[in-house]
């Protein structure tokens, strides 16, 4: 076993515990929008605790990982321990990957984080490294996000006087793109090749940067285990819900006065977000969870939705990387799914036929309904696209786009109904609301202005 | 120990072989993909599996021995 101690008192995990309650990861955080420094960060968490390792395997960071019960942020919401004592297992010495690579265009959390908290994210991936033994850590941010790339490097700099240097941090460009987060796709990228997700196994954990098993974790994730390393599990669970505990971060998009990125006690109400960010300044007429692959929930049910994965379960869908965009009842529903489907499809790392063919022709599909020129049964033919699609990809971007898709289907009835027999509505014209990169411009053949 | 086939989609590039060799598992899709039935192999099918596998021009059709517990 391995003990952790606070450099600064002899008290094992020795920060003064802060209150439970919110903010956590947001603590501190300075109201002029600038990245906490190191200074400002030691002054609110302390230290890092510095854990001597005993034996291989054995880290006492990953028990209190395990027993805090911490998710993975990224949106598959795997347990955060059992991907540590995978990377710990194994023989050859590991490196870490912090997965700042943030993909998902209604999600702005990742950046948030870079560019104000930078350190507590650091000092996760420093932790992570040092319960496993690496000796490397490697923050990964998009090339389309010059702000966290910026603050990124001046923490680092930072940090750079500051540390016994057994530790060795840098920062690597990604390019931009929905499927460059995925882990393969962040590997390879890192060994030389394209960002594109590759077929496994192997997976990371036991094949992945130079052919060393590598622990990738999202920004939130790591920035979580560097609270529990220092407040321990006992005040990580005093938020949050038994399956999902502690706090976590939301986008929040659509109308409402103050969008942004909110830290939220799982199991809380949609509707104290909803006040938190100042009320809505339209009437909902649906939300979308989880992102570009997440769900919909229609906006008559929103007053009763709790924003745990457990209570959106029932309405089929999950928080996955925190994002919650909402639409008004301004928004044409189809329009919006039509809009998103195309760049879904585009976004496609076009090396497996089933999801460069089948996206484009389901993305062609929801675009025919939108203009009311379906020939057929459209509902069958996206059906049977969407069969068609589902896990025959190398990575899960088709498995997403579906969902999102088919939950749009359900959510809309009526609306796609009404669009398969008489085209276009008014609400058509009305400025989309889905948020897209702001440079994006469909390279499909069927984009909406083009079959007006 | 029971036997998959599983196809490698990036390295796939819809030559079709596969089908023909193993239609008790492999359909084509309407783009000429594979889609594959993961149901284990009966021991009456390995051989075939075997020489799909061997047959496909980008070596992407994979036969997969069961891991226990994987």
């Amino acid at each position: 076993m391995s003990t952790l101690v606070s450099p600064r008192s002899a008290a094992a995990g020795s920060a003064p515990a802060p209150a439970a309650a919110l903010p956590r990861l947001l603590r501190g955080i300075r109201a002029d929008g600038y990245a906490m420094s190191l200074d400002e960060h030691l002054d609110v968490h302390g230290e890092m605790p510095h854990e001597r390792r005993r034996r291989r395997g054995h880290s006492a960071l990953i028990d209190q990982v395990e027993q805090a019960g911490l998710l993975g942020q990224g949106g598959a919401g795997f347990p955060a321990a059992r991907k540590l004592r995978a990377v710990a297992a194994a023989r050859r010495r590991s490196i870490v990957v912090i997965n700042a690579a943030e993909g998902e265009p209604a999600s702005r959390k990742d950046g948030t984080i870079c560019q104000m908290l930078p350190h507590l994210m650091l000092d996760g991936g420093h932790l992570a490294a040092q319960a496993l033994g690496a000796d490397e850590v490697i923050v990964c941010v998009c090339e389309t996000a010059p702000g966290s790339i910026d603050a990124v490097a001046t923490a680092l700099e930072e940090r750079a006087g500051r540390e016994d240097g057994s530790i060795r941090m840098q920062l690597s460009v990604v390019p931009g793109g929905y499927v460059t987060g995925q882990e393969t796709a962040l590997v390879s990228h890192l060994n030389g090749r394209p960002a594109l997700p590759t077929f496994t196994p192997p997976m990371p954990f036991e094949q992945g940067v130079r052919r060393r098993p590598t622990l990738i974790n999202n920004a939130e994730t790591l920035s979580q285990l560097a609270l529990i390393a220092r407040y321990g599990p006992e005040w990580f669970r005093a938020l949050g819900t038994g399956s999902q505990p502690g706090s976590t971060l939301l986008t929040l998009s659509g109308p409402v006065s103050a969008p942004g990125v909110y830290e939220v006690e799982p199991g809380a109400s949609l509707s104290s977000l909803l006040n938190a960010a100042g009320g809505t300044t339209a009437t909902p007429r649906a939300a979308l969870f989880g992102g570009y692959s997440g769900g919909w929930v229609a906006g008559e049910l929103l007053g009763g939705v709790a924003l745990s994965d457990e209570h959106l379960a029932v309405h089929g869908a999950s928080l996955g990387a925190g994002v919650i965009a909402l639409i008004s009842e301004h928004a044409c529903a189809v329009a919006e799914t039509a809009r998103v489907t195309r760049w879904l499809s585009d976004q496609s790392a076009r090396q497996c036929g089933p999801c460069l063919n089948g996206l484009a022709a389901l993305a062609s599909s929801v675009e025919e309904i939108a203009a009311g020129s379906v020939q057929g049964d459209s509902g069958k033919r996206i059906a049977r696209l969407a069969s068609l699609v589902r896990r025959r990809g190398a990575c899960s971007h088709p498995d997403g786009a579906v969902r999102f898709v088919l939950s749009a289907l359900e959510t809309f009835t009526e609306d796609f109904a009404d669009h398969a027999r008489h085209g276009r509505c008014d609400a058509c014209a009305h400025e989309p609301e889905l948020p897209l990169p702001a440079r994006y411009r469909p390279v499909g053949h069927g984009d909406l202005t083009g079959a007006r | 120990m029971s036997h998959r086939v599983r196809v490698n989609p990036i390295t796939c590039e819809a030559h079709g072989m596969c089908a023909e060799l193993l239609p008790e598992r492999i359909s084509l899709d309407e783009w000429g993909y594979p889609v594959i039935d993961g149901e284990p192999l009966p021991h009456s099918l390995l051989s075939h599996a075997r020489r799909a596998a061997q047959a496909c021009p980008t070596f992407a059709l994979l036969l997969e021995r069961e891991h226990e517990g994987a």
